[in-house]
């Protein structure tokens, strides 16, 4: 722990060049270069923000997602939150209900979605892995319940707004919601009391418990807020589409992992930085917006991020063979 | 002694449950076969069953995976790029005979599940997220390899569609196949070292470890088996319904998951019985058919499922702490003494 933060605060250029941050920042760069050349348009920086607009939806996940992976927790049920945040927020609208409140329900189910998730796992004691595994079959199911294979089309312009409009100069509102968010989550996790019991949560949790921390509930507060976060997510994409349908955001809690796990968070807990995520967000965001320039299919994308999520997974082993004999702890999440 | 016991009560517990899930198939067909009589008609149990049996030996692996701990995502995207590469295989050799094609699936499952094995393995790598991973690497490779052309009806040729329609000694093939697969895996689990090392691996990491057994190697064991029976229920898949597409078996991971967790097998690891999985698989066959045969359409047919897993496992975690609270008392007791 203790190393982690002289790394985020050393003065020193090769501590700085050692880092994992800086060795993703640097890809982040190489990305760009290669964007640059495959459509030199992309300079311009309206082009810029607008490339992001394909991927905010995910990045914004991946903040809550830092923090819970951190804690030991993995949620992996946030997409089918993310459909079904939508489809309720299509559903109250095509009821009759204004669209303002249609976007508190949306969120206010993910938030439920979120807190269920963590009071199964932290009250009967169950492997997150193993509940949300479940859940995701679960709230995505209830999305085609409500909408069958049909889709809420008619959603108000203003709406669509929110999703797909510019706020001051030529940022997106939804990249202006990432960074804010980013900036809050950065605070939380890395200066603040709160932050620090969740490293300490996930580094070992007996410790914690002994310690009289309570480790049930920091857990339960996490999962609500990334389920919250996911309903977001939700809306914003149902926003940007224009129409809420339950197929949304398929394999999008594949693509979060990825973007955190390169971003330096340690699967088992315990370790991550949210800057090392944000720039991991961007650098994936930019690759599959180069990779759908060149029109290679969405299939083959997938197949490119399962691969960088393995080599993601790798790297802790890899690294630990290279630096010592030290062996990495084995165990569940 | 204090062990023993312990050892008789988890016995117990096994055979209650099973027990216990005898009783819920036999409710359960009583009242579906009450509000729609088609259900108990021949043709109907054959369709279920031909459904069942691939489900049960893909079942069977997915436990062995569970039993150590772990398990495999992948098996649905498996079973998709198995069938569709023998499909592909068959369309452009129709004279190649099906055993050599149910051979080629199986091989192509087999090499998946080693890529797993040794990723989790030899890589020290969460076995979820490996095979959430590769599930999305196989099923995008089934796109790749078809060129966005599906296998069709009219390319199956009729010796392929014999595999599954096909019969010996008066019993279907894939149910034959179904019974021989769950025989053998019972004699391994149950009675060869390999089998006992991978229950106890899967009942205590550290012990297994200290006791000599090879984690990578048992790892890399559960995850080729696994896929080696997907690739192989992938060929009679694809024979089974006479068409390979991009999103065949899409979801097909949880239904085996759900016949697992139902099946008794312990997503702690190391508790799992193949009788259990069979039975369990029954069960999540029947429940499947019911929905459809009572008019519940396929939209309810995810949330159903993941309702079905959620309350087994947590059925199954309730049970587990409350067995681990009996076994303190008793040893109490014990120490008292």
């Amino acid at each position: 722990m203790r190393s982690e933060k002289e790394k985020s605060r050393g003065s020193s250029l090769s501590d700085m060049l050692k880092s994992w941050e800086f060795t993703i920042f640097a890809l982040l760069i190489a990305v760009f270069i290669l964007n640059l050349i495959l459509s030199p348009d992309l300079f311009r920086i309206a082009n810029l923000f607008d490339a992001t607009l394909t991927f905010t939806e995910k990045s914004i996940l991946t903040l809550p997602m830092t923090l819970l992976i951190i804690s030991g927790v993995i949620d992996i049920s946030i997409a089918s939150i993310s459909a079904m945040s939508g489809v309720i927020l299509g559903v109250c609208y095509k009821a009759g209900m204004a669209i303002g409140y249609a976007v508190v329900i949306g969120l206010a189910v993910g938030l439920a979605a979120g807190i269920l998730n963590g009071l199964i796992i932290t009250r009967l004691k169950i492997p997150s892995i193993v509940v949300t595994l479940a859940m995701m079959l679960f709230y995505r199911g209830i999305g085609y319940v409500l909408l069958g294979d049909t889709a809420v089309r008619d959603l108000p312009e203003r709406f669509g707004l929110l999703g797909g409009a510019y706020s001051v100069t030529s940022i997106p509102i939804q990249f202006m919601i990432f960074i804010i968010l980013a900036v809050i989550f950065g605070l939380v996790l890395h200066r603040t009391r709160f932050g620090r019991l969740i490293y300490i949560v996930g580094n070992n949790e007996n410790t914690a418990r002994y310690s009289g921390i309570p480790v049930d509930n920091i857990r339960l507060i996490l999962c609500g807020v990334t389920g919250l976060i996911a309903g977001l997510s939700g809306v914003l994409l149902t926003s940007r589409i224009g129409s809420a349908r339950p197929d949304i955001a398929l394999g999008n809690e594949m693509a979060v992992i990825t973007i955190c796990l390169l971003g330096g968070v340690y699967i088992f807990g315990g370790k991550g930085s949210i800057i090392g995520v944000v720039i991991a967000a961007l650098m994936i965001g930019y690759v599959r917006y180069g990779l759908s320039i060149l029109n290679v299919q969405e299939q083959v994308i997938r197949i490119f991020t399962g691969g960088l999520l393995i080599i993601a997974l790798l790297i802790p082993t890899i690294a630990a063979r290279l630096k010592t004999s030290a062996r990495y702890p084995e165990g569940g999440v | 002694m204090n062990n023993e016991r312990y050892r008789g009560t988890l016995k117990n517990l096994i055979r209650r449950r099973e027990f216990g899930i005898f009783i819920i198939i036999i409710v359960v067909m009583v009242l579906v076969g009450l509000r729609n009589p088609t259900f108990f008609t021949s043709d109907n149990w054959k369709d279920m069953l031909m459904y069942v049996s691939i489900l049960a030996f893909i079942s069977i692996g997915q436990m062995m995976t569970i039993v150590t701990g772990g398990i495999d995502l992948s098996v649905g995207s498996v079973v998709a790029l198995s069938g569709m590469s023998v499909g592909i295989i068959m369309r452009d050799n129709p004279a190649l005979p099906p055993l050599v094609l149910i051979l080629l699936g199986t091989i192509f499952g087999l090499g998946c599940g080693i890529i797993n094995g040794l990723l989790i393995g030899k890589g020290k790598v969460h076995p979820l997220i490996t095979t959430l991973a590769t599930m999305s690497i196989y099923r995008g490779l089934v796109v790749v390899v078809s060129r966005s052309r599906w296998v069709v009806y009219g390319d199956i040729t009729k010796g392929f569609r014999l595999i599954a329609r096909g019969n010996i000694l008066g019993i279907n093939n894939l149910m034959f196949v179904a019974i021989i697969i769950a025989g053998a895996s019972y004699y391994f689990l149950n009675h060869t070292r390999k089998g006992r090392e991978i229950f106890a691996y899967g009942d205590h990491q550290d012990a297994a470890k200290f006791v000599g057994i090879n984690s990578t190697r048992i790892n890399i064991l559960v995850y080729a088996l696994s896929g080696m029976l997907a690739g192989f229920g992938g060929v009679l898949w694809v024979s089974r319904v006479h068409t390979a597409q991009a999103n065949t078996a899409l979801g097909y991971e949880m239904q085996t998951i759900a016949s697992c967790v139902i099946g008794g097998v312990s997503i702690f690891g190391g508790v799992g019985s193949v009788f259990g999985v069979l039975l369990g698989t029954l069960l999540f066959g029947i429940i499947l058919n019911a929905l459809e045969l009572i008019g519940i359409v396929d939209f309810w047919k995810l949330s159903v499922q993941g309702f079905v897993i959620l309350v087994a496992v947590i059925f199954d975690a309730v049970l587990s702490h409350r067995v681990a609270e009996q076994m303190r008392k008793q040893r109490r007791v014990f120490d008292a003494e």
